[in-house]
């Protein structure tokens, strides 16, 4: 009886070794991919919608190859809580790395929770792909310590200075529109929300803009980013004379402000940055009033960016019932990180950054090149995201212009599905 | 500009005066300070939402089954919860801000972070003195009015009201002259969480909803009632007043300060209480109270 209990519980033994290796065995040939974002809101379920389209397109072709063996990417799901508490997301990334054991990190939104969780992952010198946030001090900080920040890169959205020429792009755009079809000189009041993204584009635009034929209103309007009204702001504006109003607004008081505008029927064409207005629900949430309302994107439903757009926006949409916004861009990040293993052969984060800042890649939302800063190259040829505005229920594409023409010259810039921006007509019933 | 201060400035002072009314008279009559009581006001607005936008009832009839079933969650929680701690001033408000967090992250759960709307009742606008206001707004404004003037009616001009003002002003006495205090107490919560829940629909269509729209309203109710005197509802209408003439002062004189406006309306209750730590109406409600 003895030998059969020492016998079966040798077997037993042996069984746990050879499930353990079998384990380490299984896990050897997994990459895990940490996505970092708030899991409760949009933005974060469209890091995580964005990811696990690519990570189930990667799989299903066979993984990453290093060596002679494939990886799988395995995902794991960061709730990161930044928009309630910004030191939240240090701690989610803390976890992810210490007990999750992520290789690599994507995701964030604010800036306060992205600058916090660059801290942890460089610290741990894990690679991080920022995909939500505009932040430049992130970069900067590559330039100013790259032994230190060499393991962060930004896929989307572009930085706030790309942001900033972008958005005074599309200013110039509707300017032109308020000459031609208002037949007044342009007057630009400044909507922008408090917070630090802001403050550069507002200072720029304040510098900028008037050399280029614009005059600014010399108050600016600056809202909390959560204040749910902002309707003595825009009766303020009106009484302004202004007949531009530039946005700058990322919380949820873009929502107040489109419906507001529309309802209360301003009469100043509205062009900017309202991330609210990027959404598929702006429609919904203003109550219809948010039309004529201009942002601009990373993507527009009906626009291709790339040869690889369309397939993807059909199947975001088909998985999500949702138009991608740009934090979607982990779909374009996992595999730019995949490449950069791929052509380094080898799971060594250095190695891999190496091969990250060569990149070259067309992805979904336009050509991915990273600048010395680490920063996503925003401009003809690179990335250049789209002027978007809400026409009768739909978010359509109308910049870069049909014609392709950049206004710094350059190559010209021509994707299908754009069309034609249209002035309020309120509007031009007030001006003229 | 003084006439959009002015016509704003009453827009504004309107929600604060609905939400502070109702908190200062459960305070005034059974002491307790509800910190959820903003939370009323956001459950309010999300069923509002749930059962017009989701589920695609009347608009009306989801408000009217909005306010009920948040006046019975009210007067379930007092039943279960607050009045079994009401003598405990400290643990009656952690109770009450625990209640809040609970149905902010219930709220959080069930809809998710991402923002919210609501059909408007009334659409389009109307030019007062020059000043575009929109018909919503004009309705919500209308309606608290009306809605302070029932409750006025209500407490000095029937029986039962005067049965609460008695509770309020001195408990032992009321409850040896016959009169059921803990009953008053408890109607006293349904009133005042109805008037949150009043509150609530009445600002859904102009508001965002999002599961943090508690903690705003929730610090300025705090204020008006403390700058009016606790307790004191001509306090809290008067405290109501000043802080939303306040906010919108900041909004219409200082553009690139607009973010500050609720600083600047907490500076002036700031003041106020330095000056007189009761509150502009506390002595006259502490006499009142005897």
């Amino acid at each position: 009886m003895k030998w059969l209990i020492k016998g079966a519980t040798f077997l037993l033994i042996a069984c746990l070794i050879l499930a353990a290796l079998g384990c380490a065995d299984e896990e050897a040939k997994e990459i895990r991919v940490g996505v970092i974002g708030p899991m409760q809101f949009q933005m974060g379920e469209h890091h995580w919608m964005g990811a696990t389209l690519a990570a189930d397109e990667i799989n299903a072709a066979g993984g990453i190859k290093v060596g002679d063996e494939y990886y799988k990417i395995k995902l794991v799901q960061v709730d990161s809580n930044e928009l309630v508490s910004p030191a939240d997301a240090a701690t989610a990334a803390e976890r992810a790395i210490t007990v999750d054991r992520v290789d690599f990190l994507m995701g964030t939104i604010r800036s306060e929770g992205a600058m916090a969780v660059q801290e942890v992952a460089m610290d741990h010198q894990t690679i991080f792909m920022v995909c939500g946030s505009s932040e430049t001090k992130m970069s900067d900080k590559v330039a100013q310590d790259y032994a230190r920040y060499k393991y962060w890169f930004r896929v989307t959205p572009f930085n706030n200075t790309y942001l900033g020429m972008m958005n005074f792009t599309l200013v110039g755009m509707v300017a032109q529109q308020v000459v031609a079809q208002l037949h007044t000189a342009p007057k630009l009041a400044i909507l922008a929300e408090k917070a630090s993204w802001t403050d550069a584009i507002v200072a720029a635009a304040q510098t900028i803009l008037p050399t280029k034929g614009i005059q600014v209103v010399s108050e600016v309007w600056r809202p909390s980013g959560q204040a749910d009204d902002v309707t003595a702001e825009l009766l303020a504006i009106k009484d302004s004379g202004a007949n531009m109003i530039m946005t700058a607004l990322s919380g949820t008081v873009g929502i107040a402000y489109g419906r507001t505008w529309g309802e209360l029927q301003i009469p100043a064409a509205s062009v900017g940055i309202n991330v609210m207005a990027q959404a598929d629900d702006f429609w919904e949430n203003t109550n219809e009033y948010g039309n004529y309302e201009m942002t601009l994107n990373v993507y527009a439903r009906d626009v291709e960016l790339t040869e690889k757009t369309a397939a993807f926006m059909d199947a975001f949409i088909a998985e999500k019932g949702q138009t991608p916004t740009y934090n979607a861009g982990t779909y374009d990040a996992l595999y730019i990180l995949k490449e950069a293993i791929e052509r380094a052969d080898s799971l060594d984060q250095d190695n891999i950054v190496a091969f990250l800042e060569e990149t070259d890649y067309i992805g979904t939302g336009g050509r991915f090149v990273f600048d010395a800063k680490h920063d996503v190259t925003w401009g003809p040829g690179y990335v250049t995201g789209v002027g978007v505005q809400w026409q009768n229920g739909e978010l359509k594409g109308v910049w870069p212009p049909a014609d392709g023409s950049w206004p710094t010259g350059g190559p010209s810039v021509t994707y299908a599905g754009i069309v034609a921006y249209q002035m309020p007509p309120w509007v031009i019933d007030y001006w003229t | 500009m003084a006439e959009n201060i002015i016509i704003y400035g009453l827009l504004s002072s309107g929600v604060y005066a609905l939400l502070a009314v109702g908190f200062s008279l459960i305070f005034g009559v059974a002491r307790i300070a509800n910190l959820s009581h903003t939370a009323f006001y956001m459950l309010a607005a999300y069923l509002i939402y749930t059962f017009a936008s989701a589920l695609g009832l009347n608009l009306y009839l989801s408000i009217i089954l909005a306010i009920i079933t948040v006046t019975a969650v009210g007067i379930i929680s007092y039943r279960l919860l607050i009045a079994r701690v009401r003598q405990h001033e400290a643990t009656t408000l952690i109770v009450t801000i625990a209640m809040a967090v609970i149905i902010q992250e219930a709220i959080l759960k069930a809809f998710g972070g991402q923002p919210r709307g609501v059909p408007k009742l009334l659409s389009g606008s109307t030019e007062i003195l020059g000043v575009s206001v929109l018909n919503q707004q004009l309705l919500t404004l209308g309606v608290v009015i009306l809605m302070l003037l029932v409750t006025w009616i209500f407490l000095m001009k029937t029986k039962t009201g005067v049965a609460i003002r008695s509770t309020a002003q001195d408990r032992e006495v009321a409850n040896l002259m016959g009169i059921n205090v803990s009953r008053m107490e408890m109607l006293t919560m349904a009133i005042s969480v109805g008037l949150a829940a009043i509150a609530g629909a009445l600002v859904a269509p102009l508001f965002v909803l999002t599961p943090g729209m508690w903690a705003h309203p929730l610090v300025m109710i705090l204020a008006v009632v403390v700058l009016g005197g606790l307790g004191s509802l001509k306090g809290s209408l008067i405290g109501a007043l000043v802080l939303g003439f306040a906010e919108n002062l900041v909004v219409f004189s200082r553009p690139e300060g607009a973010y500050l406006k609720t600083s600047v309306a907490l500076t002036v209750m700031l003041i106020v209480i330095l000056i007189k730590p009761e509150g502009l109406f506390g002595i006259v409600f502490e006499e009142e109270r005897g």
